[in-house]
């Protein structure tokens, strides 16, 4: 009944989510620049994401890692959108010291971001 | 009918197996096809060319004869053109590599057709170049450079195509390029029919990371299931003449195409949606529409195109120092202490073993990674079970090699001089690679494609017949 637990907390006005249980998320870069693209399961919470997601909830959630723009591109038609993050990838794939220096791992660390879901 | 594209590899390093249910699936349906091959990576083609300053014979994909062997010889006896950027630095090399195992699997009068036109490493400080708007890094001396090319779009494959090539053979492509040009020589698409170079393009975005448009990279257990991972299928795009897209995989595979997966891969790398900039055409994907038609059969509507970018994006790499790693396990019982206390030990001995400029991050492995900054902001706030399975993860880069195995050295010292039950001690450092990205006239471009001539057979000798 995982499912339907979750079904509810989702429609509850007052629950908290994590965006993970709302929408999944792909990561790819170039350069410096990393982008996410963040889709919704249900075309009805398109409109949660669109409220919730903000390019200033984005770009503080990556602000550790040297965030310094996000633009935020809404595709209505695949209840979805497009985050293009810059500076984010500490040297990129050539240059970081990071384990991951694609940032490929990235797009979880969005799908961490707390939602009111509603 | 439509056009059959089909990828049998979406990087270097991918499955090399993965090409054989790709093509009995195209000779099942009897349509006129392509598969192709995308191996080449920024930094594949960095050490592609540092292989062949050592030996001038290598320079290209080194697994491409266990990639085409399973397949090679199906796809010559079916007509079913190959496509690939496995010349990497050295497309010729590639092309003797085939030429051979042609021969060897019956098939000597295979027609291979080489690309020319991307390495401009020669006269790039004569040329006009703008710097690409994301890049930072200036233009590297002479002394440094590594490699400089051009991502090329499809009329040079379409013209190898033309010249009735069985594989067309490049180094540095766009990489959906390679599926736009079979679509362009088989329907003779129009260059400023952009609606359909669109679609095109797209079809070849779709498929050329190879699985990850059909259940690869996908899998959230719980969340997003994919069944059968181990064996998932390749994509398999088709094309009508009009430009409308379904895609598919073969039958008997694993993985899923799904709305999910192909809306993943469809943004996957694109910044605007609305203006995706490829050699051939700019594609606006704000109207494109996913819709399921059957199990694992996606049809992708609504692309637009645009006029091409007026100039051509150039990727140039060059010499960037030395960087290493290291990485030593603590577990048990107040692992997390021992392993905090060994990254505290590293710290103060590199303050005094290594010069002040060496770059170094220490990640705890267990604790915060891939997600933390270079400075370990995450790693002091995370909260993480006392006991428990961690590794200290070293890495550091110098422009000497010497600082970074001394950095290296100083964490495998760890096992006689660190915290207690340290263990597992990996140790690698290796040459690294800058790449910086610019912008060129297309009028300073010149790709073309030639038929290749097969020297050592020497049994064929085929027209040299180059165009422009």
């Amino acid at each position: 009944m995982l499912q339907a637990e979750r079904t509810q907390t989702a429609v509850h006005p007052d629950s908290s989510v994590t965006l993970h249980q709302l929408a999944h998320a792909r990561a790819g870069d170039k350069g410096e620049r990393l982008n996410v693209a963040l889709f919704a399961y249900d075309p009805d919470h398109y409109a949660t994401l669109l409220e919730q997601v903000t390019e200033e909830r984005v770009l503080a959630l990556f602000a550790h890692r040297g965030a310094s723009r996000v633009r935020r591109y809404p595709l209505p038609n695949l209840a979805g959108m497009n985050f293009v993050i810059d500076d984010v990838l500490q040297g990129g794939v050539n240059g970081a010291l990071n384990l991951d220096g694609h940032g490929k791992t990235l797009s979880f660390l969005l799908l961490s971001m707390e939602v009111n879901s509603s | 009918m439509s056009f059959l594209l089909g990828s049998g590899a979406g990087f270097s390093g991918d499955r090399t197996d993965a090409a054989v249910a790709v093509v009995a699936e195209l000779i099942k349906r009897q349509q006129p096809s392509a598969l192709v091959f995308e191996t080449l990576g920024e930094r594949t083609l960095a050490a592609a060319h540092r292989a062949m300053r050592d030996d001038p014979e290598s320079g290209f994909e080194p697994l491409l004869d266990e990639l085409l062997a399973p397949v090679l010889r199906d796809c010559l006896d079916h007509d079913i053109k190959i496509l690939g950027n496995f010349g990497a630095a050295n497309p010729g090399g590639a092309c003797q590599v085939i030429a051979e195992l042609s021969t060897q699997l019956g098939r000597p009068d295979v027609r291979i057709a080489q690309v020319h036109g991307d390495d401009i490493r020669q006269q790039l400080h004569s040329l006009d170049l703008q710097r690409w708007e994301a890049e930072r890094l200036d233009m590297p001396g002479d002394d440094a450079l590594i490699s400089a090319n051009v991502y090329l779009g499809a009329k040079a494959l379409s013209e190898a195509l033309a010249m009735q090539a069985d594989v067309v053979v490049t180094g540095r492509v766009a990489d959906p390029a390679l599926f736009l040009a079979p679509l362009m020589h088989h329907f003779d698409w129009r260059w400023d029919d952009w609606d359909r170079l669109a679609c095109g393009m797209m079809a070849g975005h779709l498929a050329e990371c190879g699985a990850q448009v059909s259940g690869g990279y996908f899998a959230d257990p719980g969340f997003k299931d994919v069944p059968g991972l181990a064996t998932v299928g390749y994509p398999i795009i088709e094309v009508e003449q009009d430009g409308s897209l379904i895609i598919s995989k073969p039958a008997n595979t694993g993985g899923c195409v799904t709305e999910q997966t192909v809306k993943e891969q469809l943004l996957y790398e694109v910044h605007d949606p609305a203006n995706y900039l490829t050699p051939d055409v700019t594609v606006d994907l704000s109207h494109a529409e996913v819709r399921q038609l059957s199990p694992n059969r996606v049809a992708v509507t609504g692309i637009r195109g645009k006029p091409a970018p007026e100039r051509l994006k150039t990727t140039v790499c060059y010499e960037g120092g030395w960087q290493g790693e290291a990485e030593i396990s603590y577990a048990g019982p107040n692992a997390l202490a021992r392993a905090q206390l060994a990254a505290q030990v590293l710290r103060e001995r590199l303050i005094f073993r290594a010069p002040a400029e060496l770059r170094t991050r220490l990640d705890i492995i267990g604790l915060a990674s891939v997600f933390d900054s270079d400075s370990g902001e995450l790693q002091r706030s995370a909260s993480a079970s006392a006991s428990g399975d961690y590794r200290l993860r070293l890495a550091a880069e110098h422009s000497e090699r010497r600082w970074v195995a001394r950095a290296t050295q100083e964490l495998l010292a760890l096992y006689c001089a660190g915290p207690a039950g340290g263990g597992g001690v990996r140790r690698q450092f290796q040459r690294r690679v800058f790449t910086a990205s610019y912008l060129v006239k297309r009028s300073d471009v010149n790709a073309h494609a030639s038929l290749f001539e097969s020297s050592p057979l020497g049994e064929r000798r085929s027209e040299r017949y180059v165009a422009s």
